[in-house]
């Protein structure tokens, strides 16, 4: 109901106790204030770890042989462990369905690349398809290495963006130049870019996997067994999921190449997932950090309002005696009490709401630090706090205005 | 309660009739602020009947209360009780605010009875911008503005020296005239003989009732 009497019975009653009114509105605008700032940058926190994990697929395994360390079936230990085509042709069939995306790398050992009589110094990279989903990287021109280029042993090459910057800049596209790799042509087919901040994996070029086996006596050999496996619903069944083909592969790799299960040198395996888990449960903690200092922010905010109610109240039990002889009823005393205290709370409340967000609105996407990226902040978390300060500030404000209004007249007049 | 009540007024029967000027007077702990209290309706008598303009006043819950004092009542206090962030037009027309009549009549009414107390000039001046007897004036323009049957006065001149006592009493005194009921509590023997009766508490009890001959304060002005 719309009573436009209280309303100005309460304008009056604000525009003559301004210094009240301003401290009630000022410590409800700060709390919501610092709470929307916290709560912005632990979001901006998140967004700048994710970013960091951008490089690689997160769920991706990647396996590289060693040497032995310990003597198993009569098999002397510091022997180099090799993996070839068919361990590759056996994962596929024993672990078919469980990954997404599977490559294999080769990295052909003493080649010399060569462009216009210049010498290129970049490494050869082997590879298939797959790759690109593995390493997360993106096509800015052509396109990728494909099953076909690998089946008829193509002569075709990706290079990075960098490699396209620092030696076809000249061009407007490298796609169709060719490039000589010890002594064989190769066409530029593709220009792929990383994600991440880091360009030291751009300086790669990639051809065909057989291409590579074939032309650089490499035979059927493997340097490098790479996976994406499929996100599960939880980060931690994902996790899980990992560890478990991890330790399959593991197994079957050991055996086929005859390397004593307790050995952790034979075979390497590196699981990004691992370090995204340190990063996600540090991220986790940190937002949690935030939220109990938010939480405790909103909690001195709480006390402040309760508290100035609680003087204002003490201040008024005279006018409210006052009132009361003149005939005021006790929830007309009561709602104007309160009506104050939410119409307070409620513009400086919204006021900080505003002012905060714009804040991060205009700066965030400005800021430029490691692990910091555009903090933002939910919109309805904001507002619910906002309504949080509003409820508390005006039962702050009920039950000192619920006593007053039970005391005596004469006691609430009596001359000090 | 319990074994601490104490039994302040033990027996009071007395009317007053529409139009007169009654002092209550009596020393402290005589029961003269009890006797104000549940005439003024912010107490309630253990027993007895009060009955206001043929209304009788009994179990009344705060809001009930509220309304009756509102209609009915007209307070004057010793200290004012002046609200000190509100002009005296806004005192004024305060209880206008809880008779729900809407805020241009409430200003126009509330001047008429300033302009009565001679404060008209003052209107738009906060209380403490003006002197005691101002504000008492002030105060009395305030009782009169719910046009009440009873005004009650505690102490009206308590707190003002004696020149400006003899004006708030000559103001009283034509509030009277008019035809308004008024009870004066004072200790005061020279306030009370400008009323028209004089009752005199002792312990809880009438000691005396009597009518006297009204002293004009105006002589004294």
């Amino acid at each position: 109901m719309f009573d436009i009497e209280r309303w100005q019975e309460i304008f009056d009653t604000i525009r003559k106790n301004k210094l009240r009114t301003f401290l009630t509105g000022l410590s409800v605008a700060s709390g919501i204030f610092i709470l929307v700032i916290l709560l912005g940058f632990g979001q901006g926190m998140q967004n700048g770890i994710s970013e960091e994990f951008k490089g690689d697929a997160v769920t991706s395994i990647w396996v590289w042989p060693g040497r032995t360390t310990i003597e198993y079936k009569g098999l002397n230990p510091g022997r180099r462990v090799q993996l070839r085509n068919e361990n590759y042709q056996t994962v596929q069939s024993m672990f078919d369905g469980d990954y997404e995306k599977a490559s294999i790398l080769y990295f052909p050992s003493n080649v010399k690349v060569v462009y216009n009589n210049d010498l290129l110094v970049y490494d050869v990279v082997g590879t298939n398809g797959d790759l690109q989903r593995i390493e997360n990287e993106f096509l800015s021109a052509g396109r990728y290495i494909n099953e076909m280029d690998v089946q008829e042993n193509a002569k075709v090459a990706v290079i990075s963006n960098k490699i396209k910057r620092e030696v076809f800049g000249h061009l407007d596209t490298p796609i169709g130049e060719y490039i000589s790799i010890s002594g064989a042509g190769f066409k530029i087919v593709g220009v792929f870019g990383e994600y991440g901040e880091e360009e030291g994996e751009e300086e790669r070029i990639f051809i065909p996997i057989s291409t590579a086996q074939l032309a650089f006596s490499g035979s059927d050999k493997i340097s490098n067994l790479n996976f994406m496996l499929p996100e599960m619903e939880s980060f931690e069944a994902t996790v899980q999921k990992n560890n478990d083909f991890t330790a399959r592969l593991l197994t079957y790799l050991k055996q086929a190449h005859g390397v004593a299960p307790e050995d952790d040198r034979a075979i390497y395996i590196w699981n990004p997932i691992h370090d995204a888990e340190r990063f996600y449960q540090l991220m986790g903690g940190i937002k949690l950090f935030f939220w109990v200092i938010g939480f405790f922010t909103i909690v001195a905010g709480v006390v402040s309002v309760s508290n100035i109610m609680l003087i204002v109240v003490k201040e008024r039990t005279r006018e409210i005696g006052i009132r009361k002889a003149l005939g005021a009823k006790p929830w007309s005393i009561i709602g104007m009490i309160m009506h104050e205290a939410i119409f307070v709370t409620a513009i400086s409340g919204f006021a900080g709401l505003i002012f905060s967000m714009g804040l991060l609105e205009i700066v965030g996407p400005y800021v430029e630090v490691d692990y910091i990226l555009n903090p933002s902040v939910n919109f309805n978390v904001a507002v619910s706090t906002v309504l949080l300060l509003m409820v508390a500030g005006s039962l702050a404000g009920f039950f000192p205005a619920w006593k007053a209004v039970k005391v005596q007249v004469i006691e609430a007049l009596r001359d000090e | 309660m319990g074994s601490n009540s104490l039994h302040v007024l033990k027996g009071i029967n007395f009317t007053a009739e529409a139009g007169e000027l009654v002092a209550i007077m009596g020393s402290s702990g005589s029961g003269k602020s009890t006797l104000l209290n549940i005439l003024g309706m912010l107490d309630e008598a253990d027993s007895g009947d009060y009955t206001l303009d043929g209304v009788p006043i009994k179990n009344l819950n705060e809001t009930k209360a509220a309304k009756y004092r509102n209609k009915f009542l007209g307070f004057i206090f010793q200290s004012f009780n002046l609200i000190n962030y509100k002009s005296a037009l806004e005192n004024v027309a305060l209880p206008l605010y809880y008779q729900k009549i809407p805020r241009k009549e409430r200003q126009v009414r509330a001047m008429k009875y300033l302009e009565q107390v001679g404060l008209k000039e003052w209107a738009h001046h906060l209380p403490s911008e003006l002197s005691g007897g101002q504000k008492q004036r002030v105060a009395i323009a305030r009782a009169m503005a719910a046009e009440p049957k009873v005004l009650l006065a505690d102490e009206p001149t308590g707190a003002l020296d004696s020149t400006t006592s003899y004006e708030v009493m000559d103001l009283i005194q034509k509030i009277n005239d008019q035809g308004n009921t008024i009870l004066v509590v004072t200790h005061e023997d020279d306030i009370a003989h400008m009323c028209k009766r004089i009752i005199h508490l002792k312990d809880g009890v009438i000691e005396k009732d009597e009518k006297v001959t009204q002293v004009r304060a105006s002589q004294y002005v």
